[in-house]
């Protein structure tokens, strides 16, 4: 029995051994891959992001244009849908927050840390051809309560005229962002964002102008037939991707343009720039004091503006981000006689009110050790340029430090799944921010299993 | 106690034994590969190195094509047609004589130009010198590009004037060739052996339908469509005519070809012009009964089956 035993475990190592061995080399959406037969690395420098090739995939409407991707080509059993979710350990710190104190309300602070084991929330992807030239991206996705939204629903006529400069898409879309939040190497709670995607200064309730948010309404998008050169512009309702027509009549704009281009063997060199244009409204009709779902008036603008670039040389990517961006004085200003901004239209502002404006960048190097590995950093930096009202507004409040650091492992890479281990950690400092007046900074570490099928 | 023992030291020394002689013949490839990546790729000015390809080989290629170049891959058993085999070294689209080795553009082409009607895409994004490189990997696979030059590239002459003459003229050479036994007499890769047809490696393979596409998969200009039937497509049943087509004819059928295509071109307004009805095999020599069309018959009833056969295989 025993020598049974012992042969039984040499066996084993061996085994172990062997399998150590062969472990497969090394993948995004699984459906597309599955469609096509493809590597998800054929498509992501690292899932998610996408390579250029990915891109090209992309912009010809999740089409490889080789004459099989209308979906009558795929055996009838196929369905293009995708299930990502993270299941994960985090922590998070924060080092200044507000607490009742005694029998005050808010007259103190403490620093707060919490850890656990948690979830993602869930995200179905749904995308594909309807037919040669007609794509579609459908993605009921869920917060971790498991409370869904769409977070993209359009339709796309693609090649229209036989041209890849003729692509409309109608719906609820991502913006063109070339560096695209949706598809960011981060996770944590802290750097899982594009803070400059996001970003309106404090007491600004301008939440329109979001960039890194989904938007709902017609795009524009043309290329080059090898993608090096691409223009978009979207017209969208300024409802921040939030059905119902909550703020009717107002739409806002984004354009952005980009070329791309060799340079020697370091790689595809990308340069770009982008300009949001829109508008909001600052007060609504009411009715017994409750303003009106959609009577929306007194529209004020905004703007976001920029350069961009993606740069690689060998095994290292470095994207590169740069934002103006200013907002009308009303969203920033409180009333007399209100707790909160904005300030309606037809109300004058105080002589002291000017438009708030901040200048941005980020910079998110990532060395791609192969296929399968990926390390990355992140510095952000937000600075205020102007405040909203000259003189009672600390000149720095606002101001955003974050840096992030982590890696991705992919263990396995095939056509079929994509599995990563994701360790992160991330930091923001935001100036003048905490209750009483100095830093508030608030850190995560980060350890998931990121994963979809 | 001793006997089981030595039992034991057996069954672990066989074990062992068995994941050794894996390691060693993996490191004998490995040693072979090394020889290999050497190899290099010369487009333009541009040098490429197949041991700078290898980390794009496995991102891109190693699906289909496999980490050996064998097109076995972890895809190649759902994919139809099936990825080349590199070690092989015989390659569909060349500008080189049948049987001969591609140049390194005729490779570079191909990959960023893609193979229609197949898993491989354009991979235009690349950047030239990672495309050349993967041209140096894909060479790196067979023996022959180490011991064999690339054959001398085809002439092809200057493109003649579309006529009405060379039309016809190129209808007839589509007949005397029997390229409708494989085409079907309207080119939609429906002939009479269209079915019988199997590649060099005894795969069944579908016969080029003209009617279904812009392009070739060696290629959309004319100069393509020549050259494709001049140098044959290697490992194929498509042979090289290079033998019993002169230049000229060549052109001519290059011209009959483009009537058979969905997009407009001269040609085809030509064709119409001239009421060019599609050939009929059944032809028999002057003075004959005529014989009924066999595509006139049954366009629709063909259709089913072709679409059936594009499918592939259930998993």
């Amino acid at each position: 029995m025993t020598s049974l035993r012992r042969s039984l475990v040499g066996v084993l190592v061996s085994a172990i051994f062997f399998l150590a061995l062969s472990v497969p080399p090394a993948h995004a959406i699984p459906a597309f891959a599955r469609k096509y037969g493809l590597r998800c690395s054929a498509c992501h420098v690292a899932w998610p992001v996408l390579n250029d090739f990915g891109w090209r995939f992309k912009d010809n409407g999740y089409q490889l244009m080789n004459d099989r991707d209308a979906p009558i080509w795929q055996h009838p059993s196929y369905w293009p849908v995708t299930f990502r979710t993270t299941p994960s350990w985090h922590l998070e710190k924060t080092n200044r927050a507000s607490v009742d104190v005694g029998s005050g309300v808010n007259n103190g602070q403490v620093g707060i840390t919490q850890d656990g084991f948690d979830l993602s929330g869930l995200d179905i992807l749904t995308g594909g051809t309807l037919e040669k030239n007609i794509s579609f991206l459908l993605t009921p996705s869920s917060d971790n309560t498991g409370a869904f939204h769409f977070e993209s629903a359009w339709v796309r006529l693609d090649n229209l005229l036989h041209s890849p400069w003729f692509n409309f898409r109608f719906g609820k879309f991502e913006l063109d962002n070339f560096i695209s939040e949706k598809r960011t190497l981060t996770l944590s709670a802290v750097g899982g964002i594009y803070q400059l995607y996001h970003f309106v200064p404090p007491n600004d309730v301008n939440t329109f102008g979001q960039i890194g948010d989904n938007q709902l309404g017609i795009e524009w998008q043309g290329h080059s037939f090898n993608d090096r050169t691409r223009l978009s512009a979207a017209l969208f309702s300024s409802n921040d991707g939030n059905v119902n027509l909550q703020n009717a009549n107002t739409y806002s704009g984004f354009f952005n343009i980009s070329q791309a281009f060799d340079l020697g063997g370091l790689g595809q060199q990308r340069v770009g720039a982008y300009y949001f244009l829109g508008q909001a409204p600052t007060y609504s009709l009411t009715s017994a004091g409750v303003p009106i779902p959609g009577s929306s008036l007194g529209n004020k603008s905004f703007n976001r503006e920029g350069l961009w670039g993606d740069f690689f040389i060998y095994k290292f990517e470095v994207p590169v981000y740069f934002q103006h961006g200013s907002d009308n004085p009303h969203f920033a200003i409180t009333p007399p006689g209100a707790t909160s901004p904005p300030t309606p239209a037809n109300v004058p502002l105080p002589a002291a009110a000017r438009a708030p404006t901040w200048d941005g960048f980020f910079v998110e190097p990532r060395f791609i050790v192969s296929p399968q590995l990926v390390l990355f950093q992140r510095t952000e930096i937000v600075r205020m340029s102007q405040q909203a009202l000259r003189g009672s507004i600390p000149s720095n409040l606002g101001d955003l430090n974050v840096y992030t650091l982590g890696y991705r492992w992919y263990p396995i890479m095939t056509s079929r799944a994509g599995f990563a281990f994701h360790n992160e950690y991330s930091r923001i400092s935001q100036r003048s921010a905490a209750p009483d007046g100095t830093d508030l900074t608030s850190s995560s570490v980060f350890v998931g299993f990121d994963f979809d099928f | 106690m001793h006997k089981e023992f030595i039992r034991s030291m057996l069954f672990l020394g066989a074990a062992l034994a068995l994941a050794l002689s894996g390691f060693s013949y993996a490191q004998m490839t490995e040693y072979e590969e090394n020889q290999r990546l050497g190899m290099e790729s010369h487009i333009d000015t541009v040098t490429g190195h197949a041991a700078a390809a290898e980390t794009n080989y496995r991102r891109y290629c190693t699906g289909c094509h496999g980490d050996l170049g064998d097109g076995e891959g972890e895809n190649a058993q759902w994919i139809d047609p099936k990825p080349r085999n590199f070690t092989l070294g015989q390659f569909k689209c060349r500008s080189t004589p049948t049987g001969t080795l591609p140049t390194d553009e005729d490779l570079y082409n191909t990959i960023g130009r893609g193979l229609i009607n197949s898993n491989m895409p354009q991979w235009l994004p690349l950047t030239t010198h990672e495309k050349v490189d993967l041209v140096a990997y894909v060479k790196h696979f067979s023996p022959r590009f180490a011991t064999e030059k690339p054959g001398t590239p085809i002439k092809v002459p200057p493109e003649p004037e579309v006529t009405a003459d060379r039309i016809k003229a190129g209808q007839a050479v589509f007949q005397r060739l029997e390229c409708w036994k494989c085409h079907g007499a309207t080119g939609r890769g429906n002939g009479p052996s269209a079915d019988t047809l199997t590649d060099d490696q005894n795969r069944p393979i579908k016969p080029f339908d003209f009617r279904d596409v812009t392009r070739f998969k060696c290629g959309s200009t004319d100069q393509d469509l020549y050259k494709i039937f001049m140098t044959g497509l290697d490992g194929t049943p498509m042979p090289s005519f290079s033998d019993s087509v002169k230049p000229d004819e060549a052109w001519n059928l290059v011209f009959y070809l483009r009537t058979l295509q969905p997009m407009n071109s001269r040609e085809k307004q030509i064709a119409k012009q001239l009421g060019l009805k599609p050939i009929n095999p059944n032809a028999a020599p002057a003075g004959a009964a005529p014989q009924p069309h066999p595509e006139q018959q049954e366009p629709h009833q063909q259709q089913p089956q072709s679409q059936q056969q594009k499918q592939p295989p259930s998993p």
